[in-house]
């Protein structure tokens, strides 16, 4: 199936400045040396203003370093096109945002299969087959075909889930993924990043604020003020 | 990835947008539409009235005539270096006939660009009738010739279209200036002390009150032995498949003959300035209406591109390249292009019917598939241009920013 000691990502020496060659010029990261296995489920916390989510746009190629380099997949990114960096996004890795992100225009089970769609078109039956399952395995088999818009909270984030692992992507990040849900509601959403981690052997990075659930985590990379202080 | 297959999710996704924002997605469909039902129905209606204009002024001209050239001095070349002052009278310029015209009559009836060739013998005389007495133009015609040139026989309101052996047509207005009706005798009388009297076997009214109290038309040879010319010809009149060609084939046909040719096109400028002004005014309203249509698609998208931004994160994280939201906005724009044409050609239809059934009822404007197809197009390239700038901005977004716009 996968090897659990593979590298999913690594990074050397990633720095990161806003407003270079300005007066304000502020660098946000200095020097991130991180590597993610395949099997991790790690959690990256850190108070406000450290550098979490400039780390986690980088992480998901939305942003480019200034310096260092990333390796996604054994593969680096660096000097990458735009278009190569799309790619790259869409087939390795899922985005679970804090709140939710769907587009409120198309059904749940198109809003699952969109990224299959961005990248080739019309959905055949497999690709179908494939965003129902996990549908079903989110608990959602019932609101197939309902608007993001009909959902609640916890739901919709379930959607979003199932829209990340579409593409079967090796890595999943996840911003603050129940920051807005109450907590029986939040528990339930952390316990299927669980089992996406281990049935999948999909490697999981959530940005947290909160302690309990990076304490319920495998793994914990504390930043800050733009440094990894602790990685246990 | 095959091409049809990417344009298929940017299509659907533009669909989407525009079905969620209805109300937005409505009124610049109407704005469209409105803006292209103008458009149809004043080119409709432009086109329509210059065609009716043409058709009654080519309804009694031909499309080219065919003159002798004119006469001039001929002045004696003098030695070089010599100055020569000449002070010249320009030649009166008398009737003559055309140079072996039945050669050149033969010559164009092979050219196929021709669709029609008559030959006519005209020139002025009086006509008496008691004390009153009026000046006319003389026609004489081959009236079989002739009414490939002009349908006589549907001017005709009284009488029998026949000239020949005395008998001649006359105009409605001389009839009546004359008080004479079908069967009355006319004194004719030219200035080469050449007098007949002919009867009166048919009139007609061309509907130009000009040649309807001037023109009589009589038999070529009768004409010919009056007007002092026989066996010859003044003008040859020609007719073309397309009138607007004519001016082109006026100088060929006047380089084949060496006579001189003058095209309805010339001899009507007037009318073809007035055409022409007319058809540049139309076009500044189209223009203009354009330009307003794709202002508004313009403006529609650029408020879509700021109230679509999260979205358009969503989709840039979720596998979308630049390309792709580009497309997405382009493609809103070309539809609301094809939609508000569609609805506008309805409406525009609808208008030119209610103009057909209850306007003045001065001439039929005909609507043309084709325009309408143009309209359908040009509404459409109107669009896409018209997002071109709110695409380009959705695509340049950045997407970590797009997608914590709230």
């Amino acid at each position: 199936m996968f090897d659990k000691s593979q590298q999913v990502l690594r990074l050397e020496a990633l720095r990161k400045s806003y407003n270079i060659d300005q007066p304000n010029e502020i660098e946000v990261l200095h020097g991130i040396d991180l590597t993610i296995g395949r099997s991790d489920f790690a959690a990256l916390i850190g108070p406000s203003g450290s550098g979490k989510s400039t780390l986690l746009n980088l992480l998901g190629l939305l942003d480019k370093p200034t310096s260092g380099e990333l390796y996604l997949q054994g593969k680096p990114t660096r000097a990458m096109e735009d278009n190569q960096l799309t790619a790259m996004r869409g087939s390795n890795i899922g985005f679970v945002f804090q709140f939710h992100h769907l587009i409120s225009a198309f059904s749940v089970l198109d809003n699952v299969l969109m990224p299959l769609m961005l990248a080739h078109g019309k959905p055949n039956k497999l690709a179908i087959e494939k965003a129902r399952e996990l549908l079903v395995a989110v608990g959602l088999e019932k609101f197939i075909h309902s608007k993001p818009g009909q959902l609640s909270g916890g739901q919709q984030q379930r959607v979003a889930i199932a829209r990340a692992l579409i593409t079967d992507p090796p890595l999943l990040l996840a911003d603050e993924p129940t920051g807005n849900l109450d907590t029986r509601t939040a528990a339930e959403v952390f316990e299927l990043f669980r089992k996406v981690n281990k049935e999948r052997g999909c490697a999981i990075l959530l940005v947290t604020h909160d302690p309990r659930l990076s304490a319920a985590c495998d793994r914990t990379i504390n930043l800050v003020d733009g440094r990894i202080e602790s990685d246990t | 990835m095959s091409f049809f297959a990417k344009r298929w999710i940017e299509a659907n996704i533009a669909i989407s947008f525009l079905r969620e924002g209805r109300m937005q997605s409505l009124m610049i469909t109407v704005g469209v539409a409105v803006g292209v039902a103008v458009i149809v129905f004043i080119t409709a209606l432009i086109q329509g009235l210059q065609a009716n204009i043409i058709e009654r002024t080519l309804g009694t001209q031909a499309h080219i005539r065919l003159l002798s050239p004119d006469e001039v001095n001929k002045i004696a070349p003098v030695a070089a270096g010599t100055l020569q002052l000449v002070l010249e009278d320009k030649r009166a310029q008398r009737l003559r006939s055309i140079n072996n015209w039945q050669q050149v009559e033969a010559t164009l009836d092979q050219l196929p660009l021709l669709t029609a060739v008559s030959p006519t013998v005209s020139g002025p005389a009086f006509v008496r009738r008691g004390n009153a007495l009026e000046s006319v133009v003389l026609v004489g015609i081959d009236l079989e010739r002739y009414q490939k040139i002009i349908p006589l026989a549907e001017y005709l309101v009284s009488g029998q279209l026949r000239v020949g052996a005395d008998d001649v047509l006359i105009g409605s207005q001389l009839a009546k200036d004359l008080g004479v009706r079908l069967g009355s005798k006319l004194r004719l009388e030219t200035g080469q002390q050449n007098n007949t009297v002919v009867n009166i076997s048919g009139i007609f009214e061309l509907g130009v009150r000009e040649l309807d109290s001037r023109y009589v038309y009589l038999d070529l040879k009768q004409a010919q032995s009056l007007l002092s010319l026989p066996g010859g010809v003044t003008v040859i009149d020609l007719t073309v498949e397309d009138i607007f060609t004519a001016e082109e084939i006026a100088e060929q046909v006047a380089r084949l003959t060496s006579l001189k040719a003058e095209s309805w096109i010339v001899t009507n400028a007037q009318l073809m300035n007035a055409l022409s002004a007319q058809s540049l005014s139309t076009n500044m309203i189209i223009v203009f209406v354009a330009i307003s249509v794709a202002f508004g698609i313009a403006s529609v998208l650029s408020v879509s591109v700021v109230q679509r931004t999260r979205e358009i994160g969503i989709l840039r994280a979720t596998g979308a390249t630049q390309q792709q939201i580009l497309n997405i906005f382009l493609f809103q724009g070309a539809f609301f292009g094809l939609l508000g044409s569609g609805f506008g050609s309805v409406a525009s239809y609808a208008l030119v019917w209610v103009f057909n059934t209850f306007g003045p009822d001065l001439f039929y404007i005909p609507v043309s598939g084709n325009l309408v197809f143009m309209a359908l197009l040009l509404a459409t390239f109107t669009g896409v241009l018209a997002a071109a700038i709110p695409s380009r901005r959705a695509a340049a977004l950045d997407p970590v920013v797009a997608i914590r716009y709230v």
